[in-house]
C-alpha cells in the first residue's frame, strides 16, 4: 500500500505536467469547437454546432483528409523500405564501432528541422545541385521540375522520418536471438530463407512501430508541405494553419485540429489493439 | 453605479497606459491607494518598475534592418531605452500572437495599413495615442492620417511609409515594352506558365484578379470572374511566396521570371545588380504602413519612440534604407532625390495618384474572400 502511494508521488509531477500541458489545452480546443466565429480574430462563447456541421458537410475537408492519409501512408511505406536495409546492416555488421553508425543516425537532429527542409531547395530547385549537374553533363536541356511537387514533399518527410524507422527496426532486430538464425541455417535454410522465415517475422513489431510513428508524424506535418510543396500539395495540417493563422477563425481551426487528433488517435488505438504500443516505447527507449 | 476600489484602480491604470495621466501622478495615486488599502495591486509592481525597453515587431529583412539601423539604434543611444525586436512574415501571424498574449507583451507593430488596423480595432487591441507627445506627426501627410482617424478618432497608430505591390519581371526574359503592354495580364500569360510567382495573400490575389477581369478592386461586381482569374493564375504559378526574403530569393535565383512584388524589395534587388524590372500597372495595389501601438504598452515611451521615428532626418534615412517613401508630406518637408525616384512616390502629398484598398469595403468581404482564396490556393 505504502509502495503504491510512493509510486503515485513519483508519478505526480509527470501526471500534472501532462494534464496541464496536454490534456487541458486539448480540452480547451475541444470547447472552442463549439464557439461562434464572428469576424477575423473575434469569436463568441455562444455554443453552436456550426463548425462541426461545416466539417461534416463540406467535402473540401474530406478530400484533404484522404490526401493526407495517402501521402502519410506512402511516406511511411517508403521509410519502411528504405529504413529496413540500413537497420539490418547495422545489426549484422561486425564493425567494432557500431555506436558510430548509430550516432550517424541522430546527427541530422543536431541541425534545425526547418533548415534541413530548406536545404532541399538547393538540391531540387531549378538552379539546384541536381539540375545544374544534369545540365552541365548535357543530359537535360531545360531543368526538371522537382521542387514544389508532391514528390518533393514526400522526399522531405522521408528525410525527416527515416531515422525513426531505422531505430525502431534496429531495436527490434537487436532483440532477435542470433542462435535462431544459426539453427535455421543448420536445418538447411539458405540465408534468404532464414531472413524470410526468421528475421523478418521477428522484426515485424519494430517495423510496424516505425510505420505507425512515421504515418502519424507525416499526417500531422505542415512545415514540409509549406516549404517544399506547390499550391496543391498542402496537407490537413496546412488547412489547420490557414484557418487559425490566415482566417483567424479559431473555432473552425480547433474543430479541424480535434478531427486530426481523433483520427490519428484511432489509428494508434487500432495499432495498439493488434500490436501493442509497447513496441514503440521499447524502440524509443534505446 | 458604485465603483469598487479595484475598478477605480483599474480605470486609473488604463488612463495611465493610454497616456491620459503622467507617470508621477499615476504612481502617486497608486501608492496612496496601496497605503490606504494596505495592499499592493497585482500590476502596481510592474508600473513602479522603470521601463527599460520597448517591444517592436516588424517584417524583418531589409526593411527592418533599415529601421533598426537608422531609427532604433540612434534612439537607444539617445534615450538608453532598448528596442527589443521580433519579426513576422504575415501580419495575421502577429495578430494571432497578440490575441493570445497579455496586454503589453507586444507593443509596437509595423502594421499593413488601414485594412489591418480595422482588425486590431475589432479585436479591442488598440490604444489611444496622446498626439501632443508626437509633435512630428504634423509633418505626416493628412491624406494618410485621415483613414485611420475615420475608424478611431483617437489614433492608435501613426502612418510611416507607403508603397505598391506592382509587377516585377526578369528583364533577360521580358522586355519593359512587353510588360507595359500586358500590364496585370502578364501574370496570367501562358507563355510564362511555370515561371510565374505570386504573393500568397488574399488581398493581392483578389486585387489582381479584379484588374485582370476588368473590374475596380474597390467595387467588384462579379466576384466569380475574379476567382476565375485567380484560378487561371494559380494553374500557371510555380510558387506563392510568403515573405519579402522568399520573393527576393525566387527572383534572384531565377526560379520565376514574373510575379507581383513589393516595390521596395524590387529596388533592393536592383541595387544588388539583378536584372529585375518593375511596373505599376493601372490600378496597381497601393498600401500604406503604420507604426501601431497596442493596448497595454508603456505609452509615454512608445510615443517618444514614434516621435523620434517621424523626425525628418530619421524618417528620410529609414526610407532610403528600406526603399519605401516615408509618410512625410513632401509639400512640408524637403525629401531627397533618391526618395523622389522611388516607385509609388507621390510628390503632391495628396495620395490621389495611388489606388488604396477601401478599408470598409474590404473588411466587409474579408472572411469570405480569405476562406475562398485559401481553398483556391490548394486546388479547389
Amino acid at each position: 500500500m505504502q509502495q503504491t502511494r510512493f509510486a503515485w508521488y513519483l508519478l505526480a509531477p509527470a501526471i500534472i505536467l501532462l494534464a496541464v500541458l496536454l490534456v487541458l489545452p486539448i480540452a480547451i480546443m475541444a470547447i472552442y469547437t463549439f464557439y461562434e466565429f464572428v469576424t477575423a480574430g473575434v469569436e463568441k462563447a455562444n455554443y453552436t454546432l456550426a463548425n462541426w456541421q461545416e466539417f461534416f458537410t463540406d467535402s473540401y475537408y474530406h478530400l484533404f483528409l484522404w490526401k493526407t492519409a495517402r501521402v502519410a501512408a506512402i511516406t511511411a511505406l517508403a521509410c519502411a523500405v528504405m529504413g529496413y536495409i540500413p537497420a539490418y546492416f547495422i545489426w549484422m555488421t561486425s564493425f567494432r564501432h557500431k555506436w558510430l553508425l548509430l550516432l550517424l543516425l541522430i546527427v541530422p537532429f543536431w541541425i534545425s528541422f526547418t533548415i534541413r527542409t530548406f536545404s532541399w531547395i538547393h538540391i531540387l530547385g531549378e538552379q539546384g545541385a541536381i539540375n545544374v549537374t544534369l545540365k552541365t553533363l548535357g543530359i537535360i536541356d531545360s531543368p526538371i521540375q522537382m521542387l514544389y511537387t508532391e514528390g518533393a514533399v514526400i522526399m522531405g518527410m522521408i528525410h525527416f522520418l527515416l531515422p525513426y524507422m531505422i531505430l525502431n527496426v534496429y531495436v527490434s532486430l537487436e532483440g532477435i536471438d542470433r542462435d535462431l538464425l544459426s539453427a535455421a541455417r543448420t536445418l538447411g535454410c539458405t540465408s534468404a530463407q532464414a531472413f524470410r522465415e526468421v528475421t523478418l517475422p521477428l522484426s515485424l513489431p519494430g517495423l510496424c512501430a516505425g510505420l505507425l510513428l512515421c504515418f502519424v508524424l507525416a499526417a500531422g506535418s505542415y512545415v514540409t508541405p509549406q516549404i517544399l510543396g506547390g499550391n496543391r500539395d498542402a496537407l490537413f495540417g496546412n488547412l489547420v494553419y490557414d484557418t487559425i493563422m490566415e482566417q483567424l477563425n479559431w473555432p473552425m481551426g480547433s474543430t479541424l485540429s480535434i478531427v486530426l487528433f481523433v483520427l490519428l488517435g484511432i489509428v494508434s488505438a487500432i495499432y495498439s489493439r493488434y500490436m501493442g504500443l509497447s513496441t514503440i516505447f521499447k524502440g524509443l527507449s534505446r | 453605479m458604485k465603483l469598487t476600489q479595484t475598478k477605480r484602480l483599474e480605470r486609473m491604470k488604463e488612463r495611465y497606459q493610454n497616456g491620459g495621466m503622467d507617470r508621477r501622478t499615476f504612481l502617486g495615486l497608486t501608492a496612496a491607494a496601496a497605503a490606504s488599502a494596505g495592499v499592493m495591486t497585482r500590476w502596481s509592481g510592474a508600473a513602479l518598475a522603470a521601463v527599460s525597453e520597448v517591444r517592436f515587431d516588424g517584417w524583418g529583412g531589409t526593411v527592418q534592418e533599415a529601421i533598426d539601423k537608422f531609427a532604433f539604434q540612434p534612439y537607444t543611444a539617445k534615450t538608453n531605452l532598448k528596442v527589443v525586436q521580433g519579426t513576422f512574415g504575415d501580419e495575421n501571424e502577429i495578430i494571432t500572437k497578440v490575441k493570445t498574449a497579455n496586454p503589453g507583451d507586444f507593443q509596437v507593430i509595423h502594421s499593413s495599413g488601414v485594412e489591418y488596423y480595422k482588425k486590431y480595432v475589432d479585436g479591442g487591441w488598440t490604444s489611444e495615442l496622446n498626439e501632443a507627445n508626437i509633435p512630428n506627426l504634423v509633418n505626416v501627410m493628412a491624406a494618410m492620417i485621415e483613414p485611420f482617424r475615420k475608424m478611431t478618432p483617437k489614433l492608435s497608430a501613426v502612418p510611416y511609409d507607403y508603397g505598391t505591390t506592382g509587377i516585377a519581371y526578369n528583364t533577360k526574359v521580358i522586355s519593359p515594352e512587353e510588360a507595359k503592354e500586358k500590364g496585370a495580364n502578364l501574370l496570367i500569360d501562358k507563355k510564362y506558365a511555370g515561371k510565374i510567382g505570386g504573393f500568397g495573400d488574399k488581398n493581392t490575389r483578389v486585387w489582381y484578379g479584379a484588374l485582370q477581369s476588368g473590374q475596380s478592386p474597390n467595387d467588384i461586381k462579379d466576384i466569380e470572374a475574379v476567382w476565375a482569374k485567380v484560378r487561371e493564375g494559380r494553374d500557371m504559378t510555380k510558387k506563392y511566396w510568403s515573405s519579402g526574403a522568399e520573393l527576393m530569393d525566387l527572383l534572384s535565383k531565377e526560379e520565376i521570371v514574373v510575379t507581383e512584388a513589393w516595390s521596395g524589395r524590387v529596388a533592393a534587388l536592383q541595387e544588388q545588380g539583378h536584372p529585375i524590372g518593375y511596373l505599376d500597372p493601372p490600378g496597381s495595389y497601393a498600401w500604406m504602413e503604420d507604426m501601431l501601438v497596442l493596448k497595454g504598452s508603456p505609452m509615454a515611451e512608445c510615443e517618444e519612440l514614434l516621435n523620434f521615428m517621424l523626425d525628418t532626418a530619421t524618417s528620410i534615412a529609414v526610407a532610403e534604407g528600406q526603399n519605401y517613401p516615408p509618410a512625410l508630406d513632401p509639400t512640408k518637408v524637403k525629401l531627397t532625390d533618391k526618395i523622389a525616384k522611388m516607385p509609388a512616390f507621390d510628390p503632391t502629398g495628396t495620395m490621389k495618384t495611388l489606388t488604396f484598398a477601401d478599408p470598409i469595403y474590404w473588411a466587409e468581404h474579408d472572411t469570405e474572400w480569405q476562406k475562398q482564396w485559401d481553398r483556391i490556393s490548394k486546388g479547389a
